[in-house]
């Protein structure tokens, strides 16, 4: 195997991914030129659920685990930042940081009682754990003002513009896109995909197999909560339809409809929900009923992606 | 814990018992994960309103809401399940976006309103147990559970279906192929087991009412049951549903607002020792 040149690597990216990432990364960054302020907050919000999707991806598509609680884990970081600024009163950086350590420390929780599961009981229980975070944030009315939601003006006042706000999450994205490629691309992250493949495996040749998974799912619960931080800043608002299972749903729709263990997939996954979400609310208002039966067909359909669906179609053209 | 708030435990076990039911029966002999299985007891509950009002009969009203529920369940299993057939995580997802469908149907149809259904003249009132006032309509489905259990073990272990079921349970290859015609046998236990969805929401629909997130909730605490029980273990549901219905009330008793934290605290001691459930055995 020949080496790339050393000057051309950055932390193990190849020349080319590196030329690619930078050009999609200055294409993004060039949208709020061309774009209403309308659709630079559509994309802002395909920004923020790719994110999500990918952090759902990092144990679907590489622990081979798929969670159905991380919706709760993006709310409960949405509901912390929303809850400190608006009863708290602290800084928005402060906020942020809070609402990512409790979304952390709800993986946390989560973690050490999924990992000793797999396949269809894991799924159960991510979906009873993230249940349970909705049923307090409905029912905690004190804290969480049950179905009212809370509102409070969470983003700094040098990002009110539509497009500085995208550019600032673009750029964060950008960041959490990297170190979750550059995790899944560690040997900590083959570790993961090597459980994915065999844990009996791994686990013969001395691979402390649930700590791996409690340190992969916590991870991954960072970054979920980041998403959920950004998300208290484009919405400044939050009900318990923020934790709900429609929301884990949707990460885990994006991020199959993108491809799993495609990581950046995830973004073209967000940006079609998204997309259908829009059509479909200018017709209609049923977009629940179209979320399950775009879920139904993708399940039958096209399970491997719409990407991966689109290469198998496209090849056999070819052929 | 007072009396009344014991009774009212147990009947809400009874109810969950009869849901959880049909849902780990289900699981344990297709492995399907039916999550549609919360969406399938408030559109029983909401066909049994209706048929209910209409006619003015609870009885019709149940046998509409289990009928109806069980056409359902042909459909999702003749229609799509069999599409993906043999991929676990492909067939709970579909069944989730079943009950998106569904869910959003259901507030088509019957809107976002809370409706109760109308009980029997017969089952109205109260009257007294051990010297409490208690409602008799709660007792009907204390004892429904419990019929519903006897009916069902009777089922599983004193008829030649039943013995088809528990060995399609242990090794459905197997029974397969000493001349069964298994997929009957599956294709009987979902009908049936969604069928105990639809008298579940006509019996809850009554007591708890009917309302949009009724299905979130309730399809909450029975993977709970299940989870706690085992899969495709009758004893287990019964157990199940005992633990989180007397948890729930005492939950509610004592920490109205953190209700959900007394079930989920069990729920977590008992998967850090037994990851398939009390009565669950590893396949």
């Amino acid at each position: 195997m020949t080496q790339p040149a050393k000057t051309s690597r950055l932390a193990g990216m190849t020349g080319r991914a590196a030329m690619i990432a930078a050009a999609v990364v200055i294409v993004a960054a060039g949208l709020p030129l061309v774009l209403s302020n309308y659709q630079v907050g559509l994309a802002t919000e395909v920004l923020i659920f790719g994110i999500l999707a990918m952090s759902i991806d990092i144990l679907a598509g590489f622990a081979g685990r798929t969670s159905l609680g991380h919706g709760a884990i993006f709310g409960v970081s949405t509901y912390v930042v929303v809850y400190c600024m608006a009863q708290a009163g602290m800084s928005p950086a402060v906020a942020f940081a809070l609402g990512v350590l409790a979304a952390t420390c709800v993986a946390a929780v989560f973690a050490l009682l999924a990992v000793r599961t797999s396949g269809v009981y894991f799924l159960l229980l991510t979906l009873a754990l993230g249940m349970i975070v909705w049923g307090v944030c409905l029912r905690w009315t004190q804290v969480t003002g049950g179905e009212n939601g809370m509102r409070a003006d969470v983003r700094p006042a040098m990002l009110m513009s539509h497009s500085a706000f995208y550019w600032a999450v673009l750029f964060g994205a950008a960041i959490v896109s990297f170190a979750m490629w550059r995790f899944v691309r560690s040997p900590f992250g083959l570790t993961l995909r090597g459980i994915r493949d065999s844990e009996s495996r791994m686990r013969s040749l001395g691979y402390n197999v649930p700590l791996h998974l409690f340190i992969g799912f916590t991870v991954s619960g960072v970054f979920a909560g980041v998403a959920g931080a950004l998300y208290a800043m484009f919405n400044n608002f939050v009900s318990p339809s923020t934790v709900a299972l429609a929301q884990s749903v949707e990460g885990v729709l994006m991020m199959i409809a993108g491809g799993v263990g495609t990581l950046f997939g995830a973004f073209v996954g967000a940006a079609a929900i998204i997309a259908l979400e829009n059509v479909v609310s200018a017709y209609t208002e049923r977009w629940q009923m179209v979320l399950g039966i775009t879920f139904v067909l993708i399940m039958i359909f096209a399970p491997e992606g719409i990407i991966g669906k689109l290469r198998a179609v496209l090849s056999r053209k070819v052929r | 814990m007072s009396l009344f708030q014991l009774l009212n435990g147990l009947t809400f076990a009874a109810l969950l018992f009869v849901v959880a039911s049909g849902f780990t029966l289900i699981f344990g002999l297709l492995r399907i994960v039916n999550l549609a299985h919360g969406a399938l007891y408030l559109f029983g509950g909401y066909v049994g309103y209706s048929v209910a009002t209409k006619t003015g009969s609870f009885v019709l009203g149940g046998v509409g809401a289990m009928a109806a529920i069980a056409a359902i369940g042909f459909v999702l299993d003749q229609g799509l399940l069999r599409f993906v057939r043999g991929n676990e995580l492909r067939q709970v997802l579909l069944t989730l976006g079943v009950a998106f469908f569904l869910n959003d149907l259901a507030l088509v149809i019957w809107g976002g309103d809370s409706f109760t259904v109308p009980i029997p003249q017969l089952l109205r009132g109260g009257t007294k147990v051990f010297g409490t006032f208690y409602p008799i309509y709660r007792l009907f489905v204390l004892s429904t559970g419990i019929f519903v259990f006897a009916a069902l073990w009777l089922l599983l272990n004193r008829t030649r279906l039943g013995a088809l079921i528990r060995a399609g349970v242990d090794d459905a290859e197997m029974v397969e192929a000493s001349g069964v015609n298994i997929q009957r046998v599956f294709l009987f236990t979902f009908l049936f087991g969604s069928a105990l969805a639809g008298l579940g929401g006509l019996m809850g629909g009554a007591f708890l009412s009917l309302y949009p997130s009724a299905d979130a909730e309730i399809l909450t605490f029975s993977l709970a049951v299940v989870i706690i029980g085992g899969r495709g273990s009758l004893v287990g549901v019964a157990v199940g549903s005992l633990l989180v219905g007397l948890l729930n009330t005492l939950g509610q008793v004592m920490f109205p607002e953190l209700a959900y934290f007394v079930i989920f605290g069990p729920m977590a001691v008992l998967l850090a020792f037994r990851p398939l459930g009390l009565f669950g055995r590893a396949t």
